[in-house]
């Protein structure tokens, strides 16, 4: 695994790469996102902690542009994502790594082709040595070198999580957003997923979105909190400060985590 | 129109197109060896009786000929690739769309719609055809097992008789048929599957109504076709 690699964390509060301001989705009838404000800065982690079914989801999805917002401004590395042409978003895209809830694993290619995939659509230039040596190096920061044949339907829940993350990691992207990623998983497991965004973020600088309903991942890996609640952030901070509250939203979040 | 849009601007993905057409025909390979061969055998086998009331049995060649590579050919093998290529495509692209695997595409910076959908529609375009005349060769080969088990008819003669009556329209018609089928069956199926909603039950509601769809489509191109060729061939 990564242990061996740089492990300093740098966060710089200066240079913001996403902001959101004022954003409003609703699908139909149902408002899900209704006035978020959030900016994450150079080298953080921030975590979205809310209810299932709250729309944190549609929240990352409106910062890759795969859904459109109402209205509001997503600002992601300087560039306004609803204004940007298809090509400028490819570009922007390139730049931000996704790990889908379910790992989004492409089910008929082998854990090597899932890797190489990216790579090989994007970066047209590089041999088949230097892919070799990407997929390599990612597999080996996710630590399941010995995968690399393996179909995904072989793979347990933990496994396939760090093949998504290796899959955007090889793009080597600037920010991470992370949907879930310890939905499903046993406790063990999730500690290991949570040490993993932990070594992605400093081994490669990222930046983090990390949206979860799990308080453990949440004080495990941020290095802010956000309260997610009724469709904007009622609580920013970190993980003392957003929980050193009286909040019924809050307490109850807490409370139901922790067993008191 | 967004197929033509993307189908004609770089990168063109030939390797994925090679891919989905080896995949799509050896899909559909062994049914229609099977089918083409029956319906080559019985179609003879249940003309001859009434080409023998009239002392025209020596015409059964011809007749296969125009039946197969006019009408039987590309029918039949339009009619089974819609029932297992187009529910098959419906099938994978629906499943790839709830599992969030053509979402993953698209975060990746790769158009989904190119990859996904014009591979397999121009693979279906290609493949078809061939498959279709494949499927004649065969249907001929097994009315000429039928024709030889009843009399002594050489397979040089069988065949020159097969194709004596047919003219270059008869031919171009049956490859214009080929190409618009294998287009259908390749966008209903991929239309399907690319835009399936509601999870699992969003695949298997995609693969049927990518059969259902494209065999309807099928019956109503033949028809206009056929009324175009004729339209043709009489002015």
């Amino acid at each position: 695994m990564m242990e061996n690699q740089k492990t300093t964390k740098i966060i710089n509060r200066d240079i913001p790469v996403i902001t959101i301001k004022d954003l409003y989705k609703s699908f139909e009838d149902l408002d899900v996102l209704k006035g978020v404000n959030l900016t994450v800065y150079k080298g953080e982690n921030v975590v979205v902690l809310g209810k299932s079914g709250s729309g944190k989801s549609v929240l990352i999805k409106i910062i890759i542009g795969l859904l459109k917002p109402d209205s509001g401004e997503v600002m992601v590395l300087g560039q306004e994502v609803d204004k940007l042409s298809e090509k400028e978003l490819n570009a922007l895209r390139l730049r931000i790594g996704f790990s889908f809830q379910s790992s989004a694993l492409y089910d008929s290619m082998n854990i090597r082709q899932n890797l190489e995939f990216p790579l090989t659509m994007n970066k047209k230039n590089l041999t088949k040595q230097e892919i070799e040596n990407e997929v390599v190096e990612v597999l080996d920061a996710v630590g399941l070198e010995n995968k690399m044949n393996d179909m995904p339907a072989d793979l347990s829940g933990g496994q396939r999580k760090r093949i998504g993350i290796a899959r955007t990691l090889i793009l080597r992207p600037e920010i991470m957003l992370y949907d879930e990623p310890t939905a499903g998983l046993d406790p063990i497991t999730c500690f290991e997923i949570n040490r993993l965004i932990n070594q992605v973020q400093k081994q490669y600088n990222t930046s983090a979105i990390i949206i979860t309903h799990d308080l453990t991942c949440a004080k495990e890996t941020g290095d802010r909190i956000a309260m997610f609640v009724e469709g904007k952030f009622t609580r920013i901070g970190d993980f003392k400060e957003v929980f050193d509250s009286t909040d019924e939203h809050v307490k109850g979040f807490y409370d139901y985590n922790f067993i008191k | 129109m967004q197929f033509f849009k993307q189908a004609f601007i770089p990168p063109f993905h030939i390797k994925e197109v090679i891919n989905q057409c080896y995949e799509i025909g050896l899909r559909a390979l062994p049914l229609i060896t099977l089918t083409g061969f029956i319906i080559g055998i019985v179609f003879t086998k249940q003309s001859r009786p009434a080409l023998e009331s009239f002392g025209a049995t020596s015409w059964l060649p011809s007749l296969m000929g125009i039946a197969i590579l006019k009408a039987l050919g590309p029918l039949v093998t339009a009619l089974i690739c819609a029932g297992k290529v187009g529910s098959g495509i419906g099938a994978e692209l629906g499943s790839m769309r709830v599992t969030e695997q053509i979402d993953a595409m698209e975060v990746s910076a790769i158009n989904p719609f190119k990859y996904l959908v014009v591979t397999r529609v121009m693979a279906t375009s290609i493949t078809i055809p061939i498959l279709s005349f494949y499927c004649i060769i065969v249907g001929l080969l097994g009315s000429y097992v039928n024709v030889r088990a009843e009399e002594a008819t050489s397979f040089l003669t069988f065949f020159k008789n097969a194709f004596s009556t047919l003219q270059f329209l008869d031919l171009s018609t049956s490859v214009v048929k080929a190409l618009v089928y294998g287009f259908t069956i390749g966008i209903v199926g991929s239309y399907k599957g690319f835009y399936a909603t509601q999870g699992t039950r969003g695949v298997g509601k995609a693969a049927n109504q990518a059969v259902v769809m494209a065999m309807f489509l099928i019956f109503v191109e033949e028809v206009i076709i056929v009324q175009i060729a004729n339209w043709i061939r009489y002015y």
